[in-house]
């Protein structure tokens, strides 16, 4: 019986009141759900506030560059297909740094969930426009407001026909849970963006902002329908649907690949020696 | 020139991207090899797939041939402009074989009537059977690698390839052509014919390699193409990245998770790399890295040569960390020392480098097969992690640096690793007293890695005259060079560098100062090798012998440096 203790309690370096508790609280209760151990768990991570997150529990991690969780996660994954591999990182760190390969990992259908804190900021650098933040938004960095159009994730991804493409908010604890779960247990890939707050540095995207947007998708909803998808994936402004935006049943890269388990697979020494014969 | 070397022939193919000169030439090669010679290949080839100036050079013999050659024995044209580009550099008893429809008047020129001997697609074929019966191959061995190179299944083909064959020996045989033919060898020992990445390649797989990731890049996507061939039967995976970047993280996560994983490219490539070579350093992590060199800055000559990214190689990745980096100057070279650089990133857990070369990557030589049992296997899974600690500490602080790897998921144990400075646990952290303590415990790694480092190869006369000193692709040629010169009169040795980093000063300063004067060969334009032996021995290296124009090193050209 795995608790939550199994997965552990340790002190961060984030700023009280940050959505970042939130979404570390959702994630340990999606593992205690799914009565996963910590130690067939692999977290990947890259750089940022939210790529700390997984140094606040118990499982495998390899925090690795910035913006480079993906691939990282890919190879892992393709090695040893026994782990549960789970991205995570900020809206900086995956949509900007690592946008390209964002679209190549929704393209492979790599097996991996890939958790995006999405607060339209970057954080640890204090203050700067990120990909996600809206136009005209003033910062530090933009002091005369964001010129270039925010990048839409779950557009692109249901555009992509990504495998499983969920929004989440940091304020719906155990909906954002189910979310993780489901994305964990889709064979494939899996965005869940988190729209959090970031109390230091975003003063207009704020706790009351999302909570006053965000709004479940009915149970009627139907995300095998692409088309009807697309048109939610755009929705943005008064109202912010959130819950599973889309799903197809496309069959994993390793699946397709069926190399199995890489670690502990033998070298076959007569196999090489029928290679080495044909270079004569 | 090519009487003193014996029995030595240089045949050049010539032609336009997309005539097919190097199925003619790589059918020809193998031809040669199996018919007992050694061969040696040059492919100078345009960054295009039709049109252009290629040329395929075999250099052949029936004793070891190590190195390219200048002037040209045979030199077959499949269109004009090979005979332009290439009379100046035909020996003086030399031979030009071309189409007879071609405006050509040059002396000593075979002209081949195509057109009669076979239908328009069967010209290379009867290119390959001119050039064989010239050298005296044996028909039936020419006939074979033929049917073998288009592969079983299409009958007609292979019947209509033998007939063009027949038909271009029958008619070669009745020309009289003042032409020394090779002298057949009775006995032909089995040979493989391999280029410098297929060696690679096969390296790899031997040691116990499980994952590469690439991006396609000259001159070392033929690495890809050779394991990627082999994948579905060895079980690896072999995944085309959608960046370098992406290449190297992918292979750190599959190292990570207990694949022995390698990456290949060239320097624009390797450059994308370079942070995630500073990541395996700190999350001490295997992976080898395969940069094949070719002419820079940016994107350069992309299908030429060129040994200028040692020191790029060398300082590549920000913060300290040790490496190790190899530089075969061989096939047999190629293979071994792939080997042993899984082995070195898997003992020492971090990044290890194979620095090659357009040249050697492209260089079809003729290999005795070779010994496949007794080989160590890099097989990282073996340890259980037994008996160790909880919390396991991935990081842990030992005497020689080297903490003992478990991997993910297959252990009760976690494992942690961070790009952040990290304690034992790999947890991020700011604490400087731990700071210190890891830059020391990663750097203590750097005094195994000296300790098994294969120390420079030291041939030929002691106490010489001329040393010449050169390192990776160029071995050939300066060794080459070298037997010319004693075959002249002089005490002369040659030492070359298979592995170039670490550079121990024990290996090298006797025979340096015990030389009259050293010579650095180089395929680049400011002597790095030259410049890092002083760095590390106070030994200056005065006198070089350095080529940059995109071709590789041979034995005239150093020649020519000391006969003017």
């Amino acid at each position: 019986m795995v608790t939550i203790e199994d997965y552990g309690t340790y002190e961060t370096a984030w700023c009280p009141g940050c959505g970042n508790f939130s979404i570390l609280k959702a994630v340990k209760q999606a593992l205690v759900a799914t009565q996963l151990k910590p130690n067939q768990c692999l977290f990947v991570s890259g750089i940022g506030q939210a790529a700390k997150a997984p140094h606040y529990l118990n499982a495998n991690v390899f925090n690795g560059l910035h913006g480079r969780s993906l691939p990282v996660a890919t190879g892992a994954k393709l090695a040893n297909p026994d782990l549960v591999v789970i991205v995570e990182s900020g809206d900086g760190c995956h949509y900007g740094e690592g946008g390209n390969h964002f679209l190549a990992a929704i393209r492979r259908n790599i097996d991996v969930t890939m958790l995006v804190h999405n607060n339209q900021i970057y954080g640890l650098t204090k203050g700067q426009a990120s990909p996600t933040t809206d136009e005209a938004i003033i910062t530090k960095t933009q002091p005369e407001g964001v010129l270039s159009a925010p990048f839409n994730p779950i557009a692109v991804a249901v555009a992509m026909q990504a495998g499983f493409v969920a929004r989440g908010f940091s304020g719906m604890i155990d909906h954002l849970s189910d979310l993780i779960q489901q994305g964990m247990a889709h064979q494939g890939f899996a965005l869940i963006d988190v729209l959090q707050n970031c109390v230091s540095f975003n003063k207009v995207n704020t706790f009351a902002w999302y909570k006053k947007r965000c709004y479940p998708l009915p149970p009627e909803y139907d995300p095998t329908d692409w088309g009807t998808a697309m048109t939610t994936a755009t929705e943005w402004g008064a109202k912010i649907p959130v819950g599973i935006i889309y799903r197809n049943a496309r069959p994993p890269f390793g699946q397709r690949l069926n190399r199995g388990r890489l670690v502990g697979q033998k070298t076959d020494r007569s196999e090489i020696g029928r290679i080495m014969d044909r270079f004569q | 020139m090519n009487s003193e070397i014996n029995k030595i022939i240089n045949i050049l193919i010539g032609g336009e991207a997309g005539q097919g000169l190097v199925t003619v030439g790589q059918i020809l090669a193998k031809g040669l090899v199996r018919s007992g010679y050694s061969i040696c290949v040059t492919q100078d080839y345009q960054s295009r797939i039709r049109g252009g100036h290629n040329t395929f050079a075999i250099r052949v013999g029936a004793d070891a041939v190590r190195a390219p050659q200048e002037s040209i024995d045979l030199l077959v044209a499949l269109d004009a402009d090979t005979v332009r580009f290439h009379r100046d550099d035909l020996a003086p008893h030399g031979l030009i074989v071309i189409d007879e429809a071609l405006d050509i008047t040059d002396d000593g020129t075979l002209k081949v009537p195509f057109r009669t001997l076979a239908s328009d697609q069967h010209t290379n074929i009867v290119a390959l059977g001119v050039i064989a019966a010239l050298l005296n191959l044996d028909e039936k061995v020419v006939a074979q690698t033929v049917a073998d190179f288009f592969g079983k299944g299409h009958r007609e083909a292979t019947e209509a390839n033998g007939r063009a064959l027949g038909e271009s020996y029958r008619w070669a045989g009745g020309q009289a052509v003042a032409f020394e033919r090779l002298a057949p060898i009775a006995h032909p020992p089995q040979q493989l014919m391999m280029n410098g990445n297929e060696a690679i390649a096969l390296g790899a797989v031997t040691a116990g390699l499980k994952f590469y990731a690439f991006y396609p890049m000259t001159p070392s996507t033929s690495i890809a193409l050779a394991l990627a061939g082999w994948a579905k039967e060895m079980g690896l995976i072999v995944e085309q990245a959608e960046d370098e970047i992406a290449a190297i993280n992918m292979a750190l996560g599959a190292s990570f998770a207990g694949a022995p994983s390698m990456v290949g490219t060239s320097g624009g490539g390797f450059a994308l790399m370079v942070e995630g070579v500073s990541l395996a350093a700190m999350i001490e992590t295997p992976v080898v890295i395969v940069v094949a060199q070719r002419p820079a800055p940016a994107t350069g000559l992309p299908t030429r040569t060129a040994q200028t990214d040692l020191e790029f190689v060398l300082h590549a990745g920000h913060g300290e960390f040790p490496r190790a980096i190899f530089s075969p100057g061989s096939i047999e070279q190629c293979f071994e020392l792939t080997q042993k650089a899984l082995q070195v990133a898997d003992r020492y857990q971090g990044p290890v480098f194979i620095l090659t070369d357009q040249f050697l990557a492209d260089s079809y030589r003729a290999v005795a097969p070779f010994r496949l049992d007794n080989r160590p296997l890099v097989e990282p899974w073996s340890h259980e992690g037994v008996g160790f600690p909880t919390p396991y500490h991935r990081s842990a602080i030992t005497d020689d640096g080297i903490s003992p790897r478990l991997l993910p998921g297959l252990t009760e144990h976690l494992v942690v690793v961070d790009s952040d400075e990290h304690t034992e646990d790999g947890h991020i952290t700011e604490d400087l007293v731990v700071r210190t303590k890891m830059v020391q415990k990663r750097l203590k790694k750097g005094e195994g890695i000296r300790a098994e480092v294969i120390p420079p190869e030291l041939q030929g006369a002691e106490k010489p005259d001329l040393l010449l000193v050169t390192w990776g692709s160029s071995k050939g040629a300066v060794e080459e060079a070298a037997a010319t010169m004693r075959s002249r009169g002089m005490r002369i040795a040659t030492l070359h560098f298979p592995q170039v980093w670490p550079l121990v000063p024990k290996y090298v300063i006797d025979p340096l100062h015990e030389a009259k004067q050293v010579v650095a060969v180089e395929g680049n334009a400011t002597g790095q090798l030259a410049r890092l032996i002083r760095r590390e021995t106070g030994f200056h290296i005065e006198r070089h012998v350095l080529r940059y124009d995109g071709l590789p090193i041979t034995p005239e050209f150093i020649l020519r440096e000391f006969n003017p």
